[in-house]
């Protein structure tokens, strides 16, 4: 296995937390719903995930817990900012910190336990071509997952009607209301989405990346998701194209320091938010783009005046 | 149509006592209406009276408080927009419930069987505008089209629930008159077919013209039932107001003064994709004249007043000029102190903040240009609140604002009310220039009318007076002299008495020059 291969492993694995997070993300905003919990819905899913696996002995059962440990607790920010119509910022802000101190504590026990690795899915034959074999068909399940749900989620969004429904909410919740699209309860099912995908994003740092329990081990991989989001000018693809340009710049961190390249590790970890921060700069320059794939209400709360 | 004593199971709809009620505050007051199959039926009303109310709880996006309705004989709750529409009744709104993220047919597909394909919906979407005359692109995004194009696609959308009453709300209030013939033609077609309309208006001229009966409502009540082809444009004012509208008399105001205000081939770039570039706008105020600009909505009427005003200055300064000085790269401030005033066309967010009150709203206008009146302490600058409070309330009582509590938040007032406040904050200066853009948009007749008496009587003391306005019925009450906005150049200056509406629409849809070569142009 070259260096070449192996580096794109590593890539592989740091990306796909960062597609999966964002891709729920992407599908919650798109309905004009903003969770800067991301952060905490994550390391819920890395901490439920790996208590299951450690209590049944099976990581799937681990990747179904993380899913809906992530799932319940994004229902807490629907219920807080959809139902009692709190402030989306501030609720999502607290969430990503209650998340951080709920998972520290009901995992404790599991501190320093060594976990058991999802194993890998070979397919055969095509696991044997050379260099990409390995690399797309010799990996575990959520590698698949995430591709799937991207591939899932483009369809969705843009062919199919529900899909459109929830754009509608999006981009203009008083107009979806008055068309008679129940915009509460789809805002409800785009942040369960949202909240399920980070928690199997925690999941994946749990039982993939690290197999292990430690504090805090989302270590900010929600906050790139949010970026990346953005990144993507909330289109899926572009969320799989920017995860993993982002993965390798985190990687590329370790490599630099294992062959003592001069970059400042905090340059590096700094990057994905200058990029996004460029491609803000880019959109915002370009109204009409804006206009078609910014979702007008997001962040925006809905009080139907029945 | 002699359809008096009809048995009831034979009508259309019928509305029972309809009440609506938020909180203590009835926006909807025991309504009585019907409608014959058939018919165009126009529900008269000034802003607030209950028609959007009304209608609303017959598209079931509004819960009735009471009362009910009764679709073809058979006594229904309408409980949501979809039962609405699976009843046969379609809905235009006034405020368009498009995405502008979406194409067209998109937006249509939102509204429709979720069976169909989005590619037949585009096609009968397609087939079904080019058979009413109102063409339309199914796969053109909505935030590239323009005004009366979205409400083709409103109109389409309801049509092609093939309903039995649709249900327009202040349809032309956006369209050209052209446009707007265009829509009356179509309207006429639906009525052919036996389809029946409710046409939501406070435009007399048009229900005059288009439609077959009438229903008036003031203050949540119905207070007329008529024929409107049988009332004059005054009686049925009379109904819609409670009393005579005060008619506005222009008379001596065309003594024609020194120049005040002044552009001279201005041009300035659009800031925006969105944005109009201004094109050469040649054009002069006299002291006692008003010059109102008319023109379509988006055709340059907000950059124009951006830049004579001075909140996006010019590159050179001798393009505009207050009183014979030039003030082209000046800001607002600085054209204010010499004498100009200005009243821009959003009330909130940018001619009042809403969550200040009175007072303070204008003391932000005003702090530069009337500093000394209202600030002391030399050097810092403090507010002389008693002085504030006491401008506010003279001009409260000048423009007669109707107002909660003595100095309320500016976004407690009603929109008429505001507009006179704001309005009246600017003339209790006594401005030798004053510019406004589209001084009554949204305000109801009567305080439309206090505030072009207002208008005129500043022009006849003196002052130059421009209003930008896109109501023609206002411009024609007001102006001394006339000139069209189109994207982005102005037409020559007309007096007053030498245009018709035709003439304007005309030159509303960019036939410029000489307005025998347009006709020309037209005959052809």
């Amino acid at each position: 296995m070259g260096i070449f291969e192996a580096m794109l492993l590593t890539i592989i694995t740091a990306a796909t937390p960062l597609v999966l997070a964002a891709i729920g993300e992407l599908v919650t905003e798109r309905s004009g719903v903003l969770n800067l919990g991301v952060e905490g819905m994550m390391v819920m899913g890395a901490a439920c995930g790996f208590i299951a696996t450690q209590v049944t002995g099976s990581p799937y059962i681990g990747i179904l817990a993380g899913i809906a440990a992530g799932a319940l607790f994004s229902l807490l920010f629907g219920f807080l900012t959809l139902t009692l119509v709190a402030n989306q910022v501030a609720t999502g802000l607290a969430l990503t910190i209650l998340g951080l101190g709920v998972s520290s504590m009901i995992a404790e026990p599991y501190l320093g336990q060594s976990g058991i690795k999802l194993p890998q899915i070979v397919f055969p034959v095509l696991s044997d071509i050379p260099f990409l074999g390995p690399v797309l068909f010799k990996q575990d399940l959520i590698f698949y997952l995430s591709i799937a749900l991207v591939a899932g989620v483009n369809w969705f969004l843009f062919k199919s009607r529900a899909g459109l429904k929830l754009r509608s909410v999006g981009d203009s919740h008083a107009s979806a209301h008055a068309l008679g699209i129940n915009v509460i309860r789809t805002r409800y099912l785009a942040v369960m989405f949202g909240g399920a995908c980070a928690g199997l994003a925690g999941a994946q740092l749990s039982l993939v990346y690290t197999p292990q329990w430690a504090e805090n081990m989302s270590a900010g991989r929600g906050w790139i998701a949010l970026a990346l989001v953005v990144f993507a000018s909330w289109r899926p693809w572009r969320i799989v194209a920017g995860g993993y340009l982002f993965g390798a710049v985190s990687i590329s961190q370790l490599y630099a320091q294992a062959f003592g390249i001069g970059i400042p590790s905090q340059f590096l970890s700094a990057l994905p938010y200058l990029a996004t921060i460029i491609v803000l700069i880019l959109i915002s320059h370009n109204r009409r783009m804006t206009l078609i794939n910014t979702p007008a209400s997001l962040g925006k709360s809905f009080v139907p005046d029945r | 149509m002699s359809a008096e004593g009809q048995p009831a199971n034979s009508l259309l709809l019928a509305v029972g006592q309809l009440t609506k009620l938020f909180g203590t505050f009835a926006a909807c007051n025991g309504i009585n209406l019907d409608i014959r199959p058939g018919e165009i039926h126009a529900l008269l009303g000034e802003n607030g009276a209950g028609k959007s109310t009304l209608v609303k709880m017959l598209f079931g996006v509004l819960a009735p408080t009471s009362g009910q309705i009764v679709w073809q004989g058979q006594p229904v709750r309408i409980t949501s927009p979809s039962a609405a529409r699976k009843l046969g009744i379609g809905m235009v709104f006034q405020h368009f419930s498009l995405f502008e993220a979406l194409t067209v047919a998109e937006n249509i597909a939102l509204s429709m069987d979720p069976g169909v394909s989005l590619a037949k919906i585009a096609k009968e979407a397609s087939d079904l505008s080019h058979a009413y005359g109102l063409p339309l692109d199914p796969h053109a995004h909505v935030a590239d089209l323009s005004v009366g194009e979205r409400q083709r696609i409103e109109i389409v959308r309801a049509l092609l629930q093939n309903p039995k009453l649709i249900i327009l709300d202040e349809p032309t209030s956006v369209l050209t008159p052209q446009e707007a013939d265009r829509l009356f033609e179509t309207l006429n077609k639906l009525k052919a077919e036996g389809r029946s309309v409710l046409y939501i208006s406070h435009r007399l001229e048009e229900v005059q013209r288009i439609c077959d009966r009438a229903t008036v409502l003031r203050h949540g009540k119905v207070t007329g039932a008529c024929d409107p082809r049988q009332e004059t444009p005054s009686s049925l004012a009379r109904m819609m107001v409670g009393s005579d509208v005060a008619h506005v008399s222009a008379e001596g105001t065309n003594s024609k003064g020194t120049v005040k205000l002044e552009a001279r081939h201005l041009s300035a770039a659009a800031r925006t994709p969105f944005a109009v570039a201004l094109k050469n706008i040649c054009l002069k105020v006299h002291a006692g004249e008003v010059l109102a600009i008319a023109g379509v909505a988006g055709n340059g009427q907000g950059e124009l007043f951006d830049a004579l005003s001075g909140e996006y200055p010019v590159a050179s300064d001798d393009v505009i000029l207050i009183s014979d000085k030039p003030v082209g790269t000046r800001g607002i401030n600085a054209r204010r102190l010499m004498g100009a005033s200005f009243v821009p066309e959003e009330r909130h967010g940018h001619a009042a903040v809403s969550a200040l009150s009175l007072s303070d709203n204008l003391i932000l206008a005003r702090s530069q240009s009337d500093r000394r009146a209202f600030l002391g302490g030399g050097p810092l600058g403090l507010i002389r609140q008693d002085a504030v409070k006491m401008a506010a309330k003279r001009i409260s009582s000048a423009m007669d604002v109707r107002k909660s509590g003595e100095n309320p938040p500016a976004g407690s007032l009603s929109g008429g009310n505001l507009q006179k406040f704001i309005v009246g904050r600017e003339l209790d200066r006594q401005p030798t220039v004053l510019i406004v853009n589209q001084p009554t948009w949204g305000v109801d007749a009567g305080a439309a009318s206090r505030i072009r008496q207002a208008l005129v009587d500043l022009a006849k003391s003196g002052s130059a007076v421009l209003v930008i306005s896109q109501d023609l019925d206002e411009i024609f009450e007001v102006a001394t002299e006339i000139a069209v906005i189109s994207e982005g150049k102005l037409s020559d200056i007309y007096p007053a008495s030498e245009l018709s509406r035709e003439k304007i629409g005309l030159l509303m849809g960019g036939m410029y020059g000489k307005t025998e070569t347009a006709e020309t142009a037209h005959a052809h």
